[in-house]
């Protein structure tokens, strides 16, 4: 996942190859204690895969199987618990899920960047406020503001749409957003808008034709932090969101629960469907996913 | 950068953040604090001014004690495993020794991090379930069932159960940060340090953790936020009980509010958890020095 210093593990393979004879007691206690090491990584490792393993496994049993025969293989593979579990509603909040995280992530991209291209750009004390202004918004939490936003949404007519959860999803992503995307526009270089001026770009164009392109990694750190909040967001789904069938996954999967009784072969089937995207997300962009975590540093 | 007059557009580019944050961020925060000062329901008309209150019912209630408590266990066992076990975890990982199976380790620790707490918190209802739950039928084949105990349904352990859930999902996220923390620190301090014979515990405690203290800084403060937040893993496992037993300030909050349409002590709660988090927040803008220019 992160790259390590190849070079110098190749020189410590040779250097250990050569030691001499007179340490092999100690060669022999750090072989010990090496394994004791390695045996203590694999438990763990077992504790934190078997249950992820579990769940995979047990979404195609049936529930007899799943209560009588907990660690065994199941003797009927159910596929069909998948099937049952997208026609009975996980296809919906999937669907929702989709709109909501694919809207949020177009507009705290957009309106994040833009931000991030004028604080970037200009230094004044009505833009250092404002800079102010933006990063102060990552002090506040989801928790507190749960009522007063539910009032504002019911003025504006907007609970139990999925503007709710859109809207209040981009303001709470973009202060990290603007911070991170200003961070990589302050590293391009002057003279590339100086040329771009003298070429006659406009303001626009200096934004849309050079600093956007130029920002496609900082872009898809922020897309993967982004996506990973509105797919999993639970507080505000469950808050704002009543109907239905326009519930997102992490909401729906509670309905799920308490209207599938005892069927767990399929809620656990709904479980894994609802797990599928991000994973796969995360594995082709990991990379800017560590990228974004460790400058971030703020847990989604 | 010298001030110059700002254009019409690079203005209007500033707009709607400032519109997002002012609507939904700013505006409910000061909303809140007016509200701890009212008594009112969700969809009533009027709200009713009761002054300090709600904040003097909130310093006399037991249960919020009793959350805040449990906010507190929250903080020490997270801070406890997530920073100084993960810690230990990713200089192991890092040490050469374990070079060759070091990424696959690194990849399986982190999986749960990727997936929805939702779905982390609907699988612990099957670990911890009485009857056919993985940790207790784990506990049998191993000829330890006298410790099998209904974990979520009994009011000594709701709480460990809903917290032990938590180091199991976010181990991984922290260890990578330190990770990438560790492979940043120049490798000419451990050739020096092996040049004098430093062994690899002594290496860990002079060069390793000096050179990672921000890193573990912000980590903790990380750590210490999130646990004063906490809502979801205690409300989807135990929605806070047996009783009170695990309950969080949060999920106080929500439950006053949407449960029993008290709005006003809701607000009153969230504007106390605001306040706590607020203090950690800030130290974490000042120390991680977000928003500098270099």
């Amino acid at each position: 996942m992160v790259k390590t210093d190849l070079k110098g593990e190749f020189l410590e393979r040779d250097r250990t190859a050569s030691k001499p004879r007179a340490k092999a007691k100690l060669n022999f206690t750090a072989g010990l204690s090496k394994y004791t090491v390695l045996l203590g990584l694999l438990a763990f490792a077992a504790i934190i895969l078997y249950p992820l393993f579990w769940m995979v496994i047990s979404s195609l049993k049936s529930y007899d199987e799943i209560y009588n025969n907990v660690w065994g293989l199941p003797s009927v593979w159910h596929f069909e618990n998948y099937a049952t579990a997208w026609s009975m509603g996980i296809s919906s909040y999937f669907f929702n899920s989709v709109v909501v995280t694919l809207a949020t992530i177009f507009l705290v991209v957009l309106i994040g960047s833009m931000a991030a291209f004028t604080l970037s750009r200009y230094r004044s004390k009505w833009i250092d406020a404002a800079l102010i202004f933006i990063i102060g918004g990552i002090m506040m939490n989801p928790q507190v503001a749960l009522i007063p936003l539910f009032e504002i949404l019911t003025w504006l007519d907007l609970i139990n749409t999925r503007w709710a959860l859109i809207l209040t999803y981009v303001a709470f992503r973009l202060p990290l957003t603007i911070i991170l995307i200003r961070a990589f526009f302050l590293s391009i270089p002057k003279e590339l808008e100086e040329s771009a001026i003298i070429d006659g770009c406009s303001e626009f164009g200096i934004y849309a034709r050079i600093y956007l392109p130029l920002s496609i990694p900082i872009i898809l750190t922020t897309v993967v932090l982004t996506a990973f909040f509105a797919w999993n967001e639970f507080l505000f789904a469950t808050v704002f969101i009543d109907s239905e069938v326009l519930k997102t996954i992490p909401s729906g999967l509670m309905n799920f629960k308490d209207a599938l009784r005892t069927d767990w072969g399929v809620l656990l089937s709904g479980m894994v469907i609802a797990s599928i995207p991000m994973v796969i997300l995360l594995v082709l962009l990991q990379k800017f996913l560590v990228r974004g975590l460790s400058e971030g540093s703020v847990k989604g | 950068m010298i001030a110059r007059k700002i254009p019409l557009i690079p203005t209007l580019f500033l707009l709607p953040s400032l519109l997002f944050l002012s609507i939904f961020i700013y505006f409910p925060l000061v909303q809140n604090l007016y509200n701890s000062f009212f008594e009112f329901s969700v969809f009533s008309p009027t709200k009713e001014f009761v002054g300090f209150a709600s904040f003097q019912q909130l310093i006399q209630d037991k249960v919020i004690v009793a959350a805040f408590i449990n906010n507190v266990k929250y903080a020490v066992i997270s801070v406890l495993f997530q920073v100084f076990f993960a810690l230990i975890l990713a200089t192991i990982l890092e040490d050469k020794v374990f070079r060759r199976i070091a990424p696959a380790l690194r990849v399986i620790y982190f999986m749960p991090v990727m997936i929805s707490i939702s779905v982390i918190a609907l699988l612990f209802t099957f670990v911890y379930n009485p009857q056919m739950g993985l940790l207790n039928s784990f506990l049998e084949l191993i000829g330890l069932e006298n410790l099998a105990t209904p974990w979520l349904g009994n009011a000594t352990t709701a709480i460990y159960a809903v917290i032990a859930m938590s180091q199991w999902q976010s181990i991984g996220f922290i260890t990578m940060l330190f990770i990438v923390a560790i492979q940043k620190i120049p490798k000419e301090l451990y050739e020096a340090a092996d040049i004098d014979g430093a062994g690899k515990i002594r290496k860990f405690f002079n060069i390793t953790i000096p050179q990672v203290k921000e890193t573990m800084f912000v980590n903790v403060l990380i750590t210490v936020t999130g646990s004063i937040l906490v809502f979801n893993e205690p409300f989807i496992l135990t929605g806070g009980g047996p009783g009170f037993s695990s309950t969080t300030l949060s999920v106080l909050m929500y439950e006053q509010g949407f449960g029993k349409d008290n709005m006003g002590y809701a607000s009153a709660i969230a504007t106390l958890i605001f306040v706590l988090s607020a203090i950690f927040a800030l130290i974490q803008i000042r120390v991680s020095g977000t928003g500098k220019d270099d």
